[in-house]
């Protein structure tokens, strides 16, 4: 035996373990004290199921281990409920970033105490020295513009100072107190997003904000998460499947949305259905994470999915319901989709770019609006047109020609007359799905003259401009194509199926126009088109097409589009995502389990939507609320709007009447606010309180007063002059969000002009002849709009580096709450694992101490006062029908000679008391309101008068006081307990009450879908104990019944039940006035914005030098693997796994032109200002393209920019807000507003930037 | 015959997403520690690409695990134990730490102390090691995702030994994910190369461990190792590594990796093998045979004369019907699916992997090849993204007809599935064209894609 094995020969001697024959293997039995270690450090005292809050849809569960009081780790919870024996189970939920947030508890970035600015609070102690009041003092400090000015300036430059939490809220409420009295309650606003995920985090301080009178700012919107196309073509604002359903689908295209990376707990479902033969298709112009799964991978260039949707539409309609009418298609088309319903055909408008002629000189027509039955007679209609809502009732043809007004439209929906026919049940009727079909049926008596056909023209946009083309008119086109005609009550009409086939290129036999001669031409609409557009090969597009049909043929509707930011963030996305819609809708498979859309980006679903709106809302105790569309708000707030000057009409269609002429997309905004289509907070230049004292004073109603102080030119609306400092917003507080870090699209405007510090601003402001016509004007820009930002974080971001006040919040591991989303169909619970440490609170502690000095200071200085609220024409309320047909009749009369009507033509005006003495009393108690007068949801009416009785006993009764005998909420627990109590979902008497409402007005069965769950109430206690799964109630359109899987609109589908739609159907025709104008009434191809056409000092992708110092590139921000927006960016273990800070991915091709190689630091400028990052060079990107990953925010690793001389930006140093008028569209019908439903979106997809290799002699500071 | 038990664990690649929860859970509950900072027990690597540390699969540089002599004999390629005393005091040939990464920290305390200044507070980047200023330039996962690829990814030990190009152009792009834990190899080479004899397999399930009171601190098992998955405290001064979470596998629970793993890719069981044979498999000559011959080692626990011999060994009952009911012995043996990640180290790994499948390469430039057509599916495996000879690189020593036999049988699950899933009578001759029967293929698909918790440990 050689030497060498000595020592180990030796070890078999001393220990009792067993050496193999050849000394190589020792085994060891026993004697193993020496890897105690490892058993020591899994020990632990107790494990707590929490989760993490706000900016994740996960929603997953965990167990949060803890050891001497002290948090250690966290690992997922595996006991969610059962999906069956066939299907895989949503154990483990969870991804990396999750795991690694208790890194935050202890880190070196989290806030342990308040703090506030260092020279403000001077100021502050100064002047309460002086005048020995907190409002006085906050008084002085901000009506001294040095004082103020200089506490501003230093917004951002460090200079943060302790203070205790009672000098921090006294600075705070003494804020709100001087704001509230002095320039009104609506100069007053929060912003926290995304409730679903920590429900009573969010909803006690809305309810904080909105009880005051302030502004809550929308989010989804503004994060450009919000789909508009769903509002315009479903009526709701987002309900997708749940996860597990992919598991259902038999074809997947992941669309846009990276899977893997942002739904990191749920893309197994996809990974493993993969294995029951699902058909994997993935579009990404890059090599995404998920393209590793799919079986056909489709490059399209950025921006340009709409083309190759329209292209697969095309194959699908020639195919499945042309050249053959599949019948499953043909029958959902007739019973689910306005595709029977009749338009007229309007002559093309003298203001549209000229007319338009057919081959055989014949002229041309344009789409123009729904038939309704209050355009026909009485003896074309017996008895339907002369009935309530006519105006509101489309008409479309039987199989016979006769026109019918089918049951379920929206003007159903309203009135006594027409309880019963809110439904889809189409009876004996057969609807024409295309005039075509009638071809030798006599139109007998409802119309006049034979089956004919006229060409309509419809726009285009995707033509590239000519040299000699302006912004005006650059860029597009119009195409003639024929549609089936026939005259009915005097009107020439075609139904919307027509009008498809002739949009997506679909010619059939003797109708005149110009029409592909097949896939190959590359005439719009056809995969040749498309694969002029986007680069993806025409038979691939018509191969993916034709098979996600195929297959919808072959499952019965499993087909289904999984879509996300990648399409969804694009100015022009509405029309992407309609012309995603159609291919889901067009083949039957909406309302389908494993079937249509599924968009995921930033989508939440708030299970027990009712109770948290009653919460958060203060909807107990105040009505209406005020809630602002986030982007206008931040639009005019920042002065973006100084800088932008689009002009309106260069979105317009080249057939358009000419609505926008001469005005800017801010003008647009105005209109909509002035006529109540959008919220508009600040709202007037007038503090609402003292409005209301006028009207009393003058003895005259509020809305009276309005109607005349505004007619006689004294009341103007704010948002006609934002830089007046009567309209500024004053007092913003941010929780549970990274506004200035995240997603503050713009965010070197928000440093110069809200906050009033540097920034690194480039742009011009528009001159004269680019600026709004309907807003004033002033010479300077006013800096520092805001007089405090306050701010509730756990962790230090760009938001709280330049907040005035800094509130140490308690973690998601620190505190009681709720939590959902449509991920999964659960609630669970947020526990406590340890006390908040430090002097940390929760946001439900630090609002109420607040509170309790507001009311302390109210005392004295607001007392019980009356507030006017201008309040929007909202969505699933009679408001809807403000406007008939979308048409507006007084457009060219200017708005102070309008008979302005509240409620019709302008906001509603409601008076609503405020008693701010009672305030904090009255927010820790359930108010009055809830069960006097009762909830609504979509529309669907609530009447909790047990629910309230119980959460009484529940929670108990507040003894004496302002609120004496109300239920308790004063503790979070008992906000959770009333949340559970007050929603369908998590109450079976309410879902079944809600369902039974539905059923009188639908006159269907709806209500045993809730019947076996009536008894079941969810407590905080049941959630608490295990991810807990929700009732089927009607306030949603899914059903969870009977344990299937939820999926949006199965209701609609199977029970006959509306969408809250025109004509009750999914819709893909939109006729309202400014969407005519937009040229946008069908699914339509618009292109990425052409920024340098729109902004001449943007840069120009079509100058692209071959090399040089600078490389222009489009500017994209998905979402990023190692961070949930801005936060875990900052997390050590996120950064170890990453490369440390941030960077610029960039394909080689785009590297080499300007020299750079990978880690190399870069800069990213164009006039908006600028980023410092590290370049990753990679294959896996396209050139001409970079992406900067969403939310990079600026707290680690930034050097200082060369760019500007000050640290680098964020991603959103390179955005700007830029509005799309018919996201702004409003009082008709779905196009009306909603909180976070409708609304203009925060959208940064199109933006264009130079890309630098900079010094690599980086400086911090 | 000597039957031992060997806890083992597979890793389904095909299902792998890349998320590295695995890799924080691990951290977290293992090396979040002083000393411990570079250290991953768990990690995840894209590939093509470096690894951790980087190009650790590349012996000739790093000299990891066994080599067969002439003679037909084992011996570490490191050299012998004469060497190692000859040598003890000389550093070993091992990763320096900037082949992991030197682990950093953020000057986070100026985000809230900064005084007033002239600018917007940051917190730059400050070395562990030495607390001064640095600039990152690699980290834990430098290369996730193909970052960096055109500087780095052509060095690649694996790319490097393929005979074919693999470009770096947008159309040709693949990659996929490779979790890794220490292999717990039944000839682990670490064990092999400790001149203290600290480290060790445990009798009763295989795992392999460093007896911390008996780790002087050599080093020799960080170069015996060629997966590089035991690791230096730079502040005990001892050799740690992946310990299969034996406090969670001792009660009943699964490793931390595997439970916190959302691609639920994790299966972790009992295998039971032949102890004596150990040697004679992990040195036939052919490298090629190194696959089957691992195999042969394994023993059929339904077997009765196995389970007579491990009765005899004293092992017991609850180990013995833990075994039958192991997902892995199904995976290895009875589907075939599953392989040994780099058995020409010849360490016998019991980590193995389901190789993953991927998209035909030519879809981006043209209309491409379907996929899902049952009569399209084989043909098309020899034209997915990732080649299998990088594949084969990998599990197989470079013989491309057992990853080629795995994605078929993967492949034609998708196709007789989908069959069922429609609702139309599948296919028999689609299970029985990779040598499997419908039930086969349905009983593979539960385990696979239903994957319930109780039938993954």
């Amino acid at each position: 035996m050689a030497t060498e094995d000595a020592l180990v020969r030796l070890g078999r001697h001393l220990r009792r373990g067993e050496v193999s024959e050849d000394l190589r293997r020792l085994y060891l039995e026993g004697g193993r004290g020496g890897d105690s270690f490892y058993r020591d450090r899994w020990s632990h005292d107790k494990v707590v199921r929490s989760t993490h809050g706000v900016n994740c849809t996960g929603s997953c569960s965990w167990k949060v281990y803890v050891k001497d009081g002290i948090i250690t780790w966290e690992t997922q919870q595996t006991d969610y409920p059962s999906v069956g024996p066939d299907s895989p189970e949503y154990e483990p939920r969870g991804c990396p970033r999750g795991a690694a947030f208790s890194w935050y508890t202890y880190s070196p970035t989290r806030v342990r105490y308040p703090y506030v600015r260092g020279v403000l609070l001077e100021a502050y102690r100064a002047a309460k020295a002086r005048t020995g009041d907190p409002v006085h003092a906050w008084a002085e400090v901000t009506g001294d513009p040095a004082v103020a000015s200089a506490y501003k300036r230093a917004r951002g430059k460090g200079g943060l100072v302790r203070a205790t939490w009672e000098e921090a809220a006294e600075i705070v409420a003494a804020a709100h107190v001087h704001t509230i009295r002095e320039h009104g309650p609506d100069r007053v606003a929060g912003f926290s997003p995304i409730p679903a995920m920590s429900m009573v985090s969010h909803g006690v301080g809305a309810r904080f904000v909105q009880m005051l009178g302030g502004t809550m700012l929308s989010f989804y919107d503004w994060y450009a998460d919000l789909p508009v196309a769903s509002p315009q073509v479903f009526g709701d604002q987002t309900d997708v499947p749940e996860s597990a359903d992919w598991w259902n689908a038999a074809y997947l295209i992941m669309w846009g949305s990276n899977i893997p990376v942002t739904r990191t707990p749920d893309a197994h479902f996809m990974t493993e259905a993969r294995y029951r033969g699902q058909k994997v298709v993935v579009v990404s112009p890059d090599y995404a994470d998920n393209t590793k799964f799919a079986d056909a991978w489709l490059a399209p260039h950025p921006g340009t999915d709409g083309a190759l949707a329209l292209a697969m539409g095309h194959v699908i309609l020639r195919e499945y319901l042309v050249d053959r009418r599949t019948e499953r298609f043909a029958a959902y088309l007739k019973q689910y989709s306005d595709s029977p319903f009749l338009v007229r055909l309007d002559p093309v408008p003298s203001s549209g770019a000229g007319q338009h002629a057919a081959d055989d000189g014949e002229e041309a027509y344009v789409p123009g609006k729904f038939l309704t039955a209050a355009d026909l007679s009485d003896d074309l209609l017996p008895g339907v047109a002369t009935e309530a809502n006519s105006h509101f009732k489309p008409v479309l043809l039987d199989a016979d020609g006769s026109p019918v007004v089918p049951n379920g439209t929206l003007g159903h929906r309203y009135g006594d007359a027409d309880e019963g026919r809110w439904n889809l049940d189409l009876g004996d009727v057969d609807p024409a799905l295309s005039l075509a079909d009638l071809q030798g049926v006599s139109t007998g008596s409802a119309g006049e003259g034979p089956v004919e056909s006229v060409a309509v023209a419809l726009p285009r946009f995707d033509v590239v401009p000519g040299p000699d083309d302006d912004a005006h008119t650059g860029g597009k086109g119009v195409v003639v194509r024929g549609v089936p005609v026939r005259r009915v009550g005097g009107h020439l009409v075609t139904t919307v199926f027509d009008l498809m086939l002739a949009q997506y290129g679909v010619g059939r036999p003797g109708l005149p126009g110009d029409w592909p001669a097949g896939y190959d031409d590359p005439a719009p609409g056809t995969p040749a088109w498309q694969e002029e557009i986007t680069g993806v090969p025409a038979a691939a597009a018509a191969r993916i097409g034709r098979e996600f049909a195929q297959n919808a043929v072959d499952s019965d509707g499993r087909s289904m589009i999984i879509m996300g930011a990648g399409t969804n963030h694009w100015f022009h996305s509405d029309t992407i995502y309609r012309a995603f819609l159609a291919l889901t809708t067009m083949t039957g498979c909406q309302g389908v389990n494993g079937g249509g859309w599924a968009h995921y980006v930033g989508q939440e679903k708030c299970r027990p939507v009712t109770g948290w709106a009653q919460y958060a809302g203060g909807l107990d105790w105040v009505r209406p609320p005020r809630q602002m569309i986030g982007t206008a708000f931040w639009y005019l707030a920042t002065d973006q709007w100084r800088y932008d000057g689009l002009p309106a009409d260069t979105l317009a269609s080249p057939l358009a009447p000419g609505r926008f002429a001469g005005r800017t997309t801010a003008d647009t905004l105005v209109e909509s606010a002035q006529r109540g289509w959008m919220p508009s907070y600040p709202t007037f230049d007038r503090n609402p309180l003292d409005l209301a004292d006028e009207a009393r004073a003058a003895g005259r109603p509020p809305a009276e007063h309005v109607v005349d102080e505004l007619k006689a030119g004294r009341l103007r609306f704010a948002v006609e002059d934002p830089d007046d400092p009567a309209n500024f917003p004053r007092v913003l507080t941010v929780w549970r969000a990274n506004i200035l870090g995240s997603s503050g699209k713009g965010n070197e405007y928000f440093l110069k002009h809200l906050l009033g510090t540097d920034s690194a601003v480039f742009a011009e402001e528009s001159a004269p002849e680019r600026r709004p016509s309907s807003m004033a004007w002033r010479d300077e820009a006013p800096r520092g709009k805001l007089d405090l930002l306050v701010t509730m974080d756990f962790r230090m971001t760009s938001t709280t580096l330049f907040s005035d006040v800094v509130l140490p919040a308690a973690t998601w591991y620190e505190k009681h709450d709720l939590s959902s989303t449509d991920m999964h169909p659960f609630v669970h619970a947020f526990s406590p694992a340890i006390d908040p440490p430090w002097q940390t609170k929760t946001d439900f502690a630090a609002f109420h101490a607040i509170a309790r000095k507001i009311s302390a200071m109210a005392i004295d200085h607001l007392g019980v006062r009356h507030d006017v609220v201008a309040s929007p024409l909202a969505h699933d309320t009679p408001d809807e029908m403000a406007v008939p047909h979308g048409t507006l009749t007084d457009a060219d009369v200017p708005f102070r000679e309008r008979h302005l009507v509240p409620g019709v033509n302008m906001p509603k005006i409601v008076e609503v008391e405020r008693d701010y003495p009672a305030f904090a009393a009255r927010m820790a108690a359930l108010g009055p309101l809830t069960d006097g007068v009762g909830m609504a949801t979509k529309g669907v009416p609530f009447s909790p008068d047990a629910e309230v009785r119980r959460l009484g006993e529940v929670n108990g009764l507040v003894p004496d006081g302002p609120v004496a005998g109300r239920p308790r909420l004063d503790r979070d627990t008992h906000a959770c307990e009333a949340i559970l109590a007050l929603s369908g979902t998590t109450n079976g008497r309410l879902a079944v009450q809600g369902f039974e409402r539905v059923e009188r007005r639908t006159g269907r069965p709806l209500a045993d879908l809730a019947r076996e769950d009536e008894g079941r109430r969810i407590t905080f206690a049941d959630v608490q104990a295990r991810p807990t799964p929700v009732i089927t109630s009607p306030e949603w359109s899914g059903s969870e019944h009977g344990g299937r899987r939820y999926s949006a609109f199965v209701v609609n589908v199977e029970r006959l039940k509306p969408w809250h739609t025109l004509t009750g159907r999914q819709h893909f025709y939109l006729d309202h006035d400014w969407l005519v104008e937009l040229g946008e009434q069908l699914p339509v191809f618009r292109p990425p914005l052409d920024m340098h056409r729109l902004f001449p000092d943007s840069p120009s992708l079509a100058e692209r030098a071959e090399t040089g110092a600078e490389v222009v590139v489009r500017y994209l921000t998905p979402h990023s693997k190692w961070s949930i927006h801005s936060e875990y960016q900052d997390n050590l273990f996120m950064l170890s796994l990453s490369r440390g800070g941030p960077n610029i991915w960039m394909s080689p091709g785009d590297a080499a032109r300007i020299g750079v190689a990978d880690n190399e630091w870069v800069e990213a400028v164009n006039r908006n200002g600028v980023v410092v990052a590290r370049a990753v060079v990679s294959h896996r990107m396209p050139e001409g393209t970079v992406y900067m990953h969403h939310a990079t925010d600026r707290t680690v690793d930034v050097p200082i920019a060369e760019a500007s001389g000050l640290r680098g930006g964020i991603h959103n140093s390179l955005t700007r807000i830029l509005l799309k008028p018919s996201h702004l569209a409003g009082g008709y019908a779905q196009l009306s507003y909603a909180f976070n439903y409708l609304g203009p979106t925060g959208n940064q997809r199109d933006e264009v930037t130079v890309v630098r290799r900079r010094s690599q002699e980086v400086r911090y500071e | 015959m000597k039957v031992m038990a060997q806890m083992s664990m597979v890793m389904n690649l095909d299902k792998c997403i890349g998320c590295h929860t695995c890799s924080v859970t691990c951290k977290q509950a293992w090396t979040n520690r002083s000393g411990m900072e570079y250290v991953w027990f768990n990690n995840v690597e894209t590939r093509p690409g470096l690894g951790y540390p980087r190009t650790y699969q590349d012996q000739d540089e790093w000299h990891g695990g066994w080599v067969r002599t002439r003679r037909g004999r084992l011996k570490l390629r490191a050299g012998g134990r004469l060497k190692k005393l000859a040598t003890i005091f000389a550093s070993p040939k091992m990763p320096s730490i900037q082949d992991y990464y030197e682990p950093w920290t953020y000057e986070y305390d100026m985000l809230l102390s900064a005084p007033q200044g002239a600018h917007t507070p940051v917190a730059r980047p400050k070395s562990l090691l030495t607390g001064k200023d640095m600039k990152i330039e690699w980290s834990a996962n430098w290369d996730d995702d193909l970052a960096g690829s055109t500087a780095t990814m052509q060095d690649d030990p694996v790319l490097k030994h393929m005979s074919e190009h693999v470009a770096e152009e947008l159309e040709q792009t693949f990659m996929f994910y490779l979790p890794r834990i220490c292999e717990h190899c039944l000839n682990p080479a670490c064990v092999a190369s400790c001149p203290s004899g600290a480290m060790y397999k445990r009798a009763e399930d295989g795992i392999v461990l460093v007896d911390q009171d008996a780790c002087r601190g050599w080093r020799q098992c960080v170069t015996g190792c060629p997966y590089k998955k035991v690791y230096f405290n730079h502040k005990t001064g001892k050799a740690e590594k992946c310990t299969l979470c034996y406090p969670r596998i001792e009660v009943g629970l699964p490793t931390v990796c595997s439970e916190t793993c959302v691609g639920r890719l994790r299966y972790l069981g009992l295998v039971l093998y032949d102890a004596d044979r150990v040697t004679e498999a992990a040195s036939v000559e052919d490298e090629h045979e190194l696959l089957a011959a691992q195999r042969s080692v394994f023993l059929d626990p339904d077997d009765p004369e196995v389970v007579a011999a491990a009765r005899r060994e004293g092992i017991p009952e609850d180990w013995i019907e833990a075994a039958q009911a192991s997902p892995i012995w199904k995976l290895i043996n009875d589907y075939e699916v599953a392989l040994p990640l780099h058995p020409e180290y010849r360490t016998l790994p019991m980590v193995w992997y389901i190789p993953p499948l991927s998209p035909v390469v030519d879809v981006v430039a043209s209309s491409g090849n379907d996929g899902e057509d049952p009569r399209t599916l084989f043909a098309a495996i020899s034209k997915l993204r990732i080649p299998l000879e990088y594949l084969a690189g990998l599990f197989t020593a470079g013989d491309t007809r057992p990853v080629e036999r795995v994605l078929r049988r993967l492949a034609a699950m998708r196709s007789y599935m989908r069959d069922v899933n429609l609702g139309n009578t599948p296919n028999e001759s689609t299970a029985s064209a990779v040598g499997m029967t419908g039930p086969q293929v349905e009983e593979m698909y539960r385990l696979l894609a239903i994957a319930k918790y109780d039938d993954r440990y």
